[in-house]
């Protein structure tokens, strides 16, 4: 009897032991890869770099300034976009869940999460940027814009969700009619979780490629048009990293470096914003 | 000194197919504490959900009849108007997390979008409070969070909410069944206060309650208003056999 016990908790003890070495070793990839690059790019990063448009090959020196405006500004307008349609959608979908409607359009942002990002970039370019007959910063934002819809609606239909049915009931009782019981109760309350969506959606597109690759093309010089090839940070990697000179590796790996700090700081950022807006239920 | 306040006239509620409240009857005063008890299930909440319209926000919920309010049928009224006349306060304390304790009593002012001057709600809150046996409890955390009080203390913040609207009638759906034997008698002790000025409506399915705090109470089984009469006499000379077996606890 004793020896089969001290046989189970040895089993207990190993199957503990080896959850935890698991839970370890996926922490061993980000951290190699986060060294890597910091090593690779911080000391490429500085004002100059950050300042200047790339320099042509031969010339020492450059920077990613293009790029940096490039990425704020199509992520800006692909937000823009998709923030308020994603809210409202993920608001009908909390609400309504039992409809058909809900029930097809919950199939569709499923589906539309799973497509690759580069048939969303191709399907953008016939959309847009062959009607428009030039690849634009504006066919860039509405491919990201796509990328980040299904994120956007999943976060706060899922946050919306888990907020007691008391509260609706609380404000409908005081006569508050439907939709300033959605935009003063249920969105405030949800705040947080629909936050840290956004945040996340922003975070994934900024690192995206594909989509972009047949839309807003990239531009070595600095442009504030949106109808006009813009570039941005991960394109310029790509550019800049398989081209066959040193110089422009190390601004790629510089490149990276930013890229990676961004989504970085933005995670963090998330983090620390949820726990501090979070509503106490 | 004895007016009507509400009135059902065939009153029926149905979920779906489902009938759920029988054709009830019921006429109520102005100033009474009313207890509507009744075992689960037996359509005591769905009753009093449909006198300020909550019932119908479920989906496939209908009704039938007329329900009077100062003799106007809350039916040919807008939804939005009967539920701002008609405080209710909910099982569960509801505050609403995002708001402060000072925000939660004009809540109905605020999400509503009623301007009114900072001196009318400090009033407002003020007396609210007051009202419900809270302000010397929270005078000096107005602005904290309401979410941070006990079980009890948010119910009577909930009660205050309901008063803040000023309304003639309260409904309470079982206001003490989450809270504590304490919170609970100080809840109850509320109810004697606030006859004076309101009417109140509440539904529980404990009996020593009903007993305790009403004037009158309405019995009902299987969706059917069984007896309606003075709480005294209900508690000790029913005249429904059913009635009886409820009291003397032969089902429940």
């Amino acid at each position: 009897m004793e020896l089969n016990i001290n046989f189970r908790n040895a089993k207990s003890a190993i199957f503990k032991g080896i959850i935890v070495f698991f839970a370890f070793l996926i922490t061993v990839p980000l951290i190699i890869v986060l060294g890597y690059i910091i090593k690779q790019g911080i000391f490429q990063v500085n004002w100059h770099f950050l300042t200047n448009v790339p320099a042509p090959v031969g010339e020492t020196g450059g920077g990613i300034i293009n790029a940096l405006v490039g990425s704020f500004i199509m992520v800006m307008v692909a937000a823009v976009v998709a923030i308020p349609v994603g809210m409202a959608a993920g608001i009908y979908l909390s609400e309504n869940p039992r409809t058909k409607l809900a029930y097809y359009s919950g199939l569709c942002v499923d589906i539309l999460q799973g497509v690759p990002s580069i048939v969303v970039g191709i399907v953008v370019y016939f959309w847009i940027v062959k009607p428009l007959g030039t690849f634009s910063a504006i066919s860039g934002s509405a491919a990201l814009a796509i990328m980040m819809l299904p994120i956007v609606i999943r976060s706060t239909e899922q946050t919306l969700k888990m907020l007691p049915a008391s509260l609706k009931e609380a404000a409908l009782s005081l006569g508050v009619p439907y939709h300033r019981v959605i935009l003063k109760v249920i969105v405030p309350c949800g705040f947080a979780g629909i936050l840290s969506g956004i945040m996340l959606s922003v975070a994934r597109v900024i690192g995206e490629t594909a989509p972009l690759l047949f839309t807003a093309f990239g531009n070595p010089y600095l442009s504030y048009s949106i109808t006009k090839p813009m570039e941005s940070l991960p394109h310029l990697i790509f550019t800049y990293a398989t081209s066959p000179y040193d110089d422009w590796h190390n601004l790629a790996w510089g490149a990276s470096f930013i890229l990676l700090m961004f989504v970085l700081v933005l995670n963090i950022f998330t983090k620390v914003l949820t726990r501090k807006w979070k509503v106490q239920l | 000194m004895e007016s009507t306040i509400v009135k059902a006239e065939n009153y029926n509620s149905y979920f779906g197919d489902n009938h759920v409240v029988k054709d009830v009857n019921i006429s109520i005063n102005k100033n009474e504490v009313i207890a509507v008890m009744g075992p689960s299930g037996c359509g005591k909440t769905t009753f009093l959900r449909g006198i300020n319209r909550m019932h119908e926000l479920i989906p496939n919920a209908t009704s039938k009849g007329k329900i009077l309010l100062d003799g106007e049928n809350v039916y040919d009224m807008n939804a939005i108007y009967v539920r701002s006349k008609i405080g209710m306060v909910f099982q569960r304390p509801n505050p609403f997390p995002n708001l402060s304790i000072y925000e939660n009593v004009v809540a109905g002012y605020l999400l509503n979008g009623i301007k009114i001057s900072k001196a009318d709600k400090d009033v407002i809150v003020e007396k609210s409070l007051t009202s419900s046996a809270l302000w010397k409890e929270v005078k000096d955390s107005l602005h904290k969070k309401g979410t941070f009080l006990s079980g009890g203390q948010q119910q009577r913040l909930c009660i205050a909410r309901a008063i803040a609207m000023q309304p003639e009638l309260i409904l309470f759906d079982e206001p003490t069944s989450a809270l504590d034997p304490i919170s609970t008698s100080s809840v109850e002790a509320l109810f004697h206060e606030l006859k004076a000025n309101y009417t109140l409506i509440i539904v529980t399915h404990n009996m020593q309650q009903a007993a305790r705090v009403s004037d009158r109470t309405a019995f009902f089984y299987m969706g059917e208003l069984v007896e309606f009469d003075d709480t005294k006499q209900m508690f000790t000379n029913p005249s429904d056999q059913r009635t009886q077996n409820y009291i003397t606890g032969r089902f429940s």
